[in-house]
């Protein structure tokens, strides 16, 4: 593998905490040097910033089933493209991934169509269905890095409790969807005056709180490792904070979108605004940067949710929900970092250090050893999107003609160009 | 000698002495049967009744062969079958049965606690053939025999019970004998199967097979029931043999001579691999419900001591 020298370059490092002008050589796929201040020789970075390449947690790849809104190929693209040298992927395929021979089929494809490294999450049930456990202990010796049944939530609390207990003892992290399935049922929309004004089936933000509230309750009960996939609303952070407080095992992520994106976005009904859980007041938004700020929620990701044309050109209640955000993530992010609400390393340590330390995989780091995933980009290029030119099959992005800030200039995985701005390598 | 109880319900009551008692009467037992000598008529004159609540074809056929040996009258009663599919309780059945003098009661029940309930309604003396996930003592005590034939001791040893301890009425029955006898316990088993409680019972708990088994001398195995199996406990037969399943593997962790016991019915190849099984070196399964009969035989004798001498106190002809 080749020796490279990437210079005059802004290091983030989110384990550090600093944005240090420097250099950086690459070697047998590993960062092995680096430096403050000048070099010579090697690859000009232009004064761009050079982060640990992002690590997104939630990936929906259309395969098995559904390769039509998403295969591995397409979704890998728009990974380098945006930065994302690690796709951790969800479950929620047609078939699941609920058994070691689908994860190895998954494993495999991903191998063989994709440079961008690709950890795939199982389901904890049985079809997701919220009745039997799944292989766990077959799972993780496949690969997986987690368990999860995405958004089908397991309303039978003793099934959950068994799936945890049982998990624990095997070091398995589950990964949860904070819900209660009751009250979020056949939601469209956030509760609130503006729901209420249009008519549409509403998820009261309580539901979030009530959810999360039963699955750390669980957690307590039964020490097993937990990660919340996505915390959307005000009122649940306070139990969030409690819980890490007392010492449980527990993280939570959030996704791009309601960092960046609020209720009013959903306008007259527009579709690819639809997302579960649905868009929140301007105050959630706002409490939920806070917490990524202070720690409290620990992940970004951009829960990447291919839906084709078909499902989303429908009235909004039968509308699929999700949005595309693999290529999206880093630029939207930066409209939180040009807003001063979060540094760079703070960013990157949301998106990049701790998915990587909760899934437990070697990169998100920017030291001596680590793997040569990386992305360099410059964090001030504005442009104005076209959807069209997303290079996910799916183009159901909420930030179609919008203005935004962050280009991704070059992506390595493992000390390989996986792209640069002239095109995916 | 020293037995003074008045039934066997459980292990947890007895004081090692009366246990030393029960397994040396059913040792002389055992090596009657095998020099093909008579074993007298103990139980002359007494009636037995073997009350099933729940279906057991092995526990029960062993009482009755005990109890035939030693000269009972020995009537079975498939209780599923009969006054409580009617409706009727569980202590007016006692009542019932009461009315009718018997003298030795063999209960077996699906509920814990239910046969030391129905021990305070009769007269005659109760033997406990498993309640619910409570006690099996009898089982303890054919257990203990075994050993203590095969390891010329029943103390200090490093005994490791594996699998399902949760739903187990074997487990607890020999966590109290063994650990009254002064030995090492391990429980070994996935953390759905075991108690969350379990290390607060004074013993070792893994979830690690390999590690559970590390220089033990017995390795008892229980049974995993089929409705446990699919997914609500645990993922699949084949994860859970994959863990959790004996095999010659596994058992090389245990020291060189340790022996294999299993309760019955075995699950091959679910918790036990067949080949071992079958290992005469190793496993001792079939010793084990040989000394069933020889347990059974010993603590029927002993209650119906006591039970005479009761009587003849009392002043009742039997």
């Amino acid at each position: 593998m080749k020796d490279q020298l990437l210079r005059n370059a802004r290091l983030i490092d989110p384990e550090a905490g600093t944005d240090t002008r420097g250099w950086l050589r690459i070697a047998g796929g590993e960062i092995v040097e680096m430096g403050e201040g000048g070099a010579e020789g090697g690859m000009d970075c232009h004064g761009m910033c050079l982060a640990p390449g992002i690590v997104d947690v939630g990936v929906k790849v259309g395969e098995p089933g559904e390769r039509h809104k998403e295969g591995f190929r397409s979704a890998g693209r728009a990974a380098a493209a945006g930065g994302v040298t690690t796709m951790v992927t969800r479950p929620d395929t047609l078939t699941p991934i609920d058994t070691p021979e689908v994860l190895e089929f998954v494993t495999r494809r991903a191998h063989d169509r994709t440079p961008i490294r690709v950890r795939p999450m199982a389901a904890l049930t049985r079809a997701r269905e919220g009745r039997e456990m799944t292989e766990i202990g077959f799972l993780m010796d496949a690969g997986a890095v987690a368990f999860s049944d995405g958004d089908a939530v397991c309303a039978d609390t003793r099934v959950l409790s068994r799936c945890m207990t049982y998990a624990r003892g095997l070091g398995a992290l589950i990964v949860g969807h904070p819900q209660d399935p009751g009250l979020s049922r056949g939601a469209a929309v956030t509760g609130g005056k503006f729901a209420a004004l249009r008519g549409l089936p509403s998820a009261p933000p309580m539901a979030e709180r009530m959810g999360l509230e039963r699955d750390l309750a669980l957690v307590e009960m039964t020490g097993v490792a937990y990660h919340a996939d996505q915390i959307s609303t005000a009122v649940a952070l306070p139990a969030l904070a409690r819980a890490k407080a007392s010492g449980l095992n527990v993280t939570a992520g959030v996704s791009i979108h309601h960092l960046t994106l609020n209720e009013l976005d959903v306008g007259d009904f527009r579709t690819f605004f639809k997302l579960k859980p649905p868009l929140r007041s301007e105050e959630d938004r706002l409490a939920m940067v806070e917490a990524v700020g202070d720690g409290t929620i620990d992940i970004i990701c951009s829960m990447h949710t291919p839906q084709d044309e078909e499902s989303k050109r429908l009235p909004f209640e039968a509308a699929a929900s999700g949005a595309v955000g693999l290529e999206t993530m880093l630029p939207a992010a930066m409209r939180l970092y040009h807003a001063g609400h979060l540094s760079l390393p703070q960013l990157f340590r949301a998106m990049s250090l701790n998915p990587a330390r909760r899934f437990g995989l070697p990169g998100g780091r920017l030291v001596k050893g680590a793997p040569a995933d990386l992305v360099l980009f410059d964090p001030d290029a504005p442009f104005i999107l076209d959807r069209s030119t997303l290079r996910s099959k799916s183009k159901n992005t909420p930030f179609d003609l919008t203005r935004m800030e962050g280009r991704v200039h070059h992506t390595w995985v493992g000390g390989e160009t996986v792209f640069s701005e002239e095109g995916a390598a | 000698m020293s037995f003074r109880q008045q039934h066997l319900l459980g292990i947890a009551p007895l004081h090692p002495d009366e246990i030393r008692t029960i397994l040396d009467l059913a040792d002389s037992y055992a090596e009657a049967e095998r020099a093909d000598r008579a074993h007298g008529r103990a139980l002359e004159g007494l009636t037995q009744i073997n009350m099933f609540f729940e279906a057991s074809t092995r526990t029960q056929a062993s009482f009755e062969i005990a109890g035939k040996r030693l000269g009972a009258d020995v009537m079975n009663m498939a209780m599923q079958a009969s006054s409580i599919k009617k409706g009727e309780t569980l202590i007016d059945t006692a009542m019932t049965l009461n009315a009718m003098h018997p003298d030795l009661l063999v209960v077996r029940h699906p509920h814990s606690g239910a046969v030391d309930l129905l021990a305070q309604k009769v007269t005659g003396a109760v033997l406990n053939a498993g309640d619910g996930r409570h006690e099996h003592p009898t089982q303890a005590l054919l257990d203990a025999l075994t050993i203590r034939r095969k390891k010329g001791r029943l103390h200090r040893l490093n005994i490791a019970i594996c699998g399902d301890i949760a739903h187990s009425r074997v487990a607890r029955s020999n966590i109290h004998l063994l650990g009254k006898m002064e030995n090492r316990i391990r429980l070994v088993g996935p953390a759905t199967l075991m108690p969350s409680a379990a290390r607060e019972w004074g013993v070792e708990v893994y979830d690690d097979m390999r590690e559970g088994l590390e220089g033990c001398d017995v390795v008892m195995m229980l049974r995993l029931q089929r409705e446990r199996m699919d997914g609500a406990f645990i993922p699949s037969e084949r994860e859970y043999y994959h863990r959790f399943g004996l095999d010659a593997e596994k058992l090389a962790y245990a020291k060189d001579d340790a022996i294999v016991m299993h309760p019955g019915p075995m699950n091959r190849g679910v918790e036990i691999d067949g080949l071992l099984a079958d290992d005469i070196n190793r496993s001792v399964i079939q010793e084990q419900v040989e000394m069933g009969v020889a347990v059974r035989m010993a603590a029927m004798d002993l209650l119906a001591r006591n039970l005479r001498a009761l009587r003849k106190k009392e002043g009742v002809m039997v």
